[in-house]
């Protein structure tokens, strides 16, 4: 038996590392990857509810957030390859066309 | 998860991909212990298989090495990691204050792929066929993003 806040506090947390990452780093791809980051954290969440209210839909949801997830790391990376492309960097500080 | 802190940490980016592995992994293994067998077997296959395949393909493509400190980042750490350390110490304030800590069992949930299935297919089918159709344009559309420029000439010129 564990307590439901334990769940909670381990995806808070993992949600927290997510947004630290996502402010910290520099690099593209490690952006992105906080960004999965905090997309398990609300996963793990969402599982410890559905377990807690015995309801499966809770894990449906998962489910489409995992696919929508995929969707967005396909088009994101493609995104990065073509500003590298375009640019020669990974950095976001020097991704600044659209700044006055 | 020391994995989550692991990624912050490193500084390479395959580094962060292999600990951002670990996280999946002993996510996965959380759900398990949850009852929910399904998830956690999309947890591995999709999370660890599919998106950090894509992830490490592109750091190997883009020959991605160590990030360098600059000034911006500098400014996002002053600000961000007192702002988000002040929304964590809020967020565990009201989880061990409110919350009744009611306990979840062992393996409580009857995390069956067939009652899923279900769920997914009658009551859940509309949105399940509209992320289909948005897995179809996502994937055409990091087609077309990752694909070189076409050069502007293509066959025989009608002017040449």
């Amino acid at each position: 038996m564990v307590p439901l806040s334990y769940y909670l506090l381990l995806s808070g947390i993992l949600f927290v590392c997510g947004v630290l990452g996502f402010l910290i780093k520099r690099n593209i791809i490690t952006i992105f990857m906080s960004i999965e980051l905090m997309l398990n954290g609300v996963n793990l969440s969402f599982v410890a509810f559905a377990a807690h209210w015995h309801a499966l839909s809770g894990q449906v949801f998962v489910f489409f957030v995992m696919v929508v997830a995929a969707a967005e790391a396909a088009v994101g990376l493609a995104i990065i390859i073509a500003v590298y492309r375009t640019r020669e960097t990974l950095n976001v500080d020097q991704v600044n066309l659209l700044k006055l | 998860m020391a994995g989550a802190v692991n990624l912050l940490v490193q500084s390479h980016p395959i580094n962060s991909a292999l600990s951002l592995i670990a996280v999946m992994a002993s996510l996965a293994a959380e759900y398990l212990l949850l009852g929910a067998e399904f998830v956690a077997a999309v947890q591995v296959i999709v999370y660890a298989g599919a998106i950090m395949v894509l992830f490490v393909i592109t750091i190997m493509l883009l020959n991605a090495g160590k990030e360098e400190r600059t000034k911006g980042s500098r400014v996002a750490t002053l600000l961000g990691i007192p702002g988000v350390l002040i929304g964590a110490v809020l967020v565990a304030w009201t989880l061990l204050n409110r919350s009744n800590m009611q306990t979840v069992p062992i393996g409580a949930l009857k995390g069956d792929p067939s009652d899923i299935a279900r769920l997914l297919f009658r009551d859940f089918l509309l949105p399940f066929e509209v992320t289909s159709v948005l897995i179809l344009i996502a994937i055409m559309g990091a087609v077309v993003l990752a694909s070189r420029p076409e050069p502007v000439a293509r066959g025989p010129r009608k002017d040449a």
